[in-house]
């Protein structure tokens, strides 16, 4: 047994993100935060992880952190480059992504992802840049996964913009509105993991992080956040975890912060 | 159109095939993204362009900072792995009147360029319900299956006047074989009226004849045909060069300042004649960023 590490909060983020993912699972690694998540798990505990990127690379096996998700060590070993047609039709809609990962700028009450803009559309005060895959990718994968770190800015009751659809969209469900897919049904933050609760369609505190209290919680989110009764502890990360990450994986730091 | 009548320089293929007022794809999904050709369009100073692509990327910011675009048809505006657009910000955020924008996911764009292609008038996909880009974009509808009666979203077709395609090699004909990542180089060359293809080598009719499995586009819908080894950094060619993500990441901070970008512009557009004069610059570019070597074993298409 490796000895727990000094650790930052988004290192810890990433590990947890990490664990979510099953060995063996085909997963549609978002940009950011969860490609370093994607294959910090392929490193360690999920070796057969399917790497799917929207840009096409099926079954990529990086030999270095892809900076972009167009990145060509994607291809290189790769099992199948898809063309994007195929990569949305056939593998995203025709139902055959397990988890979608995303990171979300704005993440709300419901789970509802904001990568659009901050304020007006039309004359937005922050543009930010928009769906991408996110918003497919979330309708189709059988669960989703949303890692970003929290603040009442980036956790509003209500996001001023829904680019991605979460449990519940404008007073909708998911049945009703057709979706395939589960929805975000977990959200790795920075001081915990916020969970679905299925009946309210509501994101509620499921679990907190070392030192971290569900009031430290509450005060970085933007509405009053259910805390369940029995909250799950969450391991610190292994000396392994920590070193692959800042010596292996993201040695340039270009995602995690010092 | 003869062969040999279609391979001309990029001055030449822009000169003849881009003017103002066009709908422009330059497309390449990270991979393959002909920043020459878009520093050519601005050199010649096009105006009220229409710019379509999956992720605009630095090189239509480039665009829009040098006035060549009026309206953006995007589904992804950030500059990849490193952060904003910052021109591109700045046109929607202050610029008045603003760059007028027309929005979708990833899978819209493809399934718009995918209509165009096959001379479809929309295409259906189960997408956007419960979001909020239908109420900002009304070209996103919905429409019933005249079978199953389920309400799907639809996108129209997208037929860009010139699509710009770079590849890793193609005859005098067009005929174009590219490798690694595919985005929607091949719809969106099939949806164009007209299409340049920009390749990083000339091959003779008998090299793509020997591999016709890795032909994605075929001569038969290209128009111009322009060598132009390097023409796609900062953005790559799998087995050719890297993608620059030093010049991705740097590009933050030139975007960041208008007056920086402008002086960009000036220096590695504007200054310059050509992509020869752009490789000339930095000779240490190959260094750098040439590709290792990964061959895969050849097939046998014997009968």
């Amino acid at each position: 047994m490796v000895a727990a590490a000094p650790y930052t909060p988004q290192e810890l983020m990433t590990v947890v993100a990490a664990r979510e993912l099953r060995d063996g699972e085909v997963v549609f690694v978002g940009i950011g935060l969860p490609n370093l998540a994607c294959n910090l798990a392929r490193a360690t505990h999920a070796p057969n992880l399917v790497l799917i990127y929207e840009s096409g690379a099926v079954g990529a096996v990086p030999e270095r952190l892809p900076v972009s998700i167009g990145d060509p060590a994607l291809v290189t070993g790769a099992l199948m480059v898809a063309s994007m047609a195929d990569t949305f039709q056939c593998l995203l809609q025709g139902g055959r992504i397990e988890v979608g990962f995303l990171g979300g700028a704005q993440v709300d009450r419901h789970g509802n992802i904001n990568t659009t803009a901050i304020g007006d559309y039309a004359r937005p005060r922050v543009r930010l840049p928009g769906s991408g895959g996110a918003t497919e990718i979330a309708i189709h994968a059988r669960r989703t996964l949303v890692v970003g770190a929290l603040s009442p800015r980036a956790f509003p009751a209500e996001v001023d913009f829904i680019t991605t659809p979460g449990l519940r969209s404008r007073g909708r469900t998911r049945r009703e509105l057709g979706h395939p897919g589960a929805g975000p049904v977990r959200v790795i933050t920075d001081g915990g993991v916020l969970e679905a609760n299925a009946g309210s369609g509501e994101l509620e505190l499921a679990a907190l992080f070392p030192g971290v209290t569900a009031d430290g919680v509450r005060e970085r989110v933007g509405w009053p956040l259910v805390v369940r009764a029995s909250l799950q502890p969450v391991a610190p990360p292994s000396a392994e975890d920590v070193r692959l990450l800042r010596d292996v994986l993201d040695p340039g730091r270009l995602f995690l912060k010092r | 159109m003869t062969a040999s009548g279609k391979v001309v320089s990029m001055r030449e293929a822009i000169a003849a095939h881009v003017r103002d007022g066009d709908s422009v794809v330059i497309d390449g999904f990270t991979h393959l993204i002909c920043f020459a050709a878009g520093h050519e369009i601005i050199r010649q100073g096009r105006r009220d362009l229409t710019l379509c692509r999956l992720t605009p990327d630095l090189v239509y910011d480039q665009m829009i900072a040098a006035g060549c675009a009026r309206k953006l048809v995007f589904s992804w505006a950030g500059n990849p792995g490193a952060g904003s657009l910052f021109a591109f910000r700045r046109a929607v955020e202050v610029s008045d009147p603003p760059l007028e924008i027309e929005e979708y996911s990833h899978f819209g764009m493809v399934a718009r360029l995918a209509a165009g292609a096959a001379n479809l008038p929309f295409w259906p996909l189960r997408d956007y319900a419960g979001t909020d880009l239908p109420a900002v974009n009304p070209q996103i509808r919905t429409v019933t299956c005249p079978f199953t009666g389920e309400q799907l979203a639809a996108v129209p077709a997208l037929n860009p006047d010139v699509a710009i395609v770079h590849v890793q090699r193609a005859d005098a004909s067009g005929n174009a074989q590219v490798w690694g990542l595919l985005g929607t180089q091949k719809e969106a060359a099939f949806a164009a009226r007209r299409v340049i293809v920009v390749c990083e080598e000339l091959v003779t009719e008998e090299v793509i004849r020997a591999d016709p499995n890795r032909t994605l586009i075929p001569g038969l819908v290209v128009h111009a045909v322009v060598r132009e080894p390097w023409g796609a950094h900062p953005s790559y060619a799998q087995g050719f060069y890297d993608r620059d993500n030093d010049f991705y990441v740097a590009w933050e901070a030139i975007g960041r300042d208008e007056r920086r970008l402008r002086g960009w512009l000036d220096e590695w557009v504007f200054g310059l004649p050509d992509r020869a004069a752009y490789l000339a610059k930095q000779p240490g570019l190959r260094e750098r960023l040439a590709a290792d070597v990964r061959m895969a074993a050849g097939v046998n298409y014997g009968f």
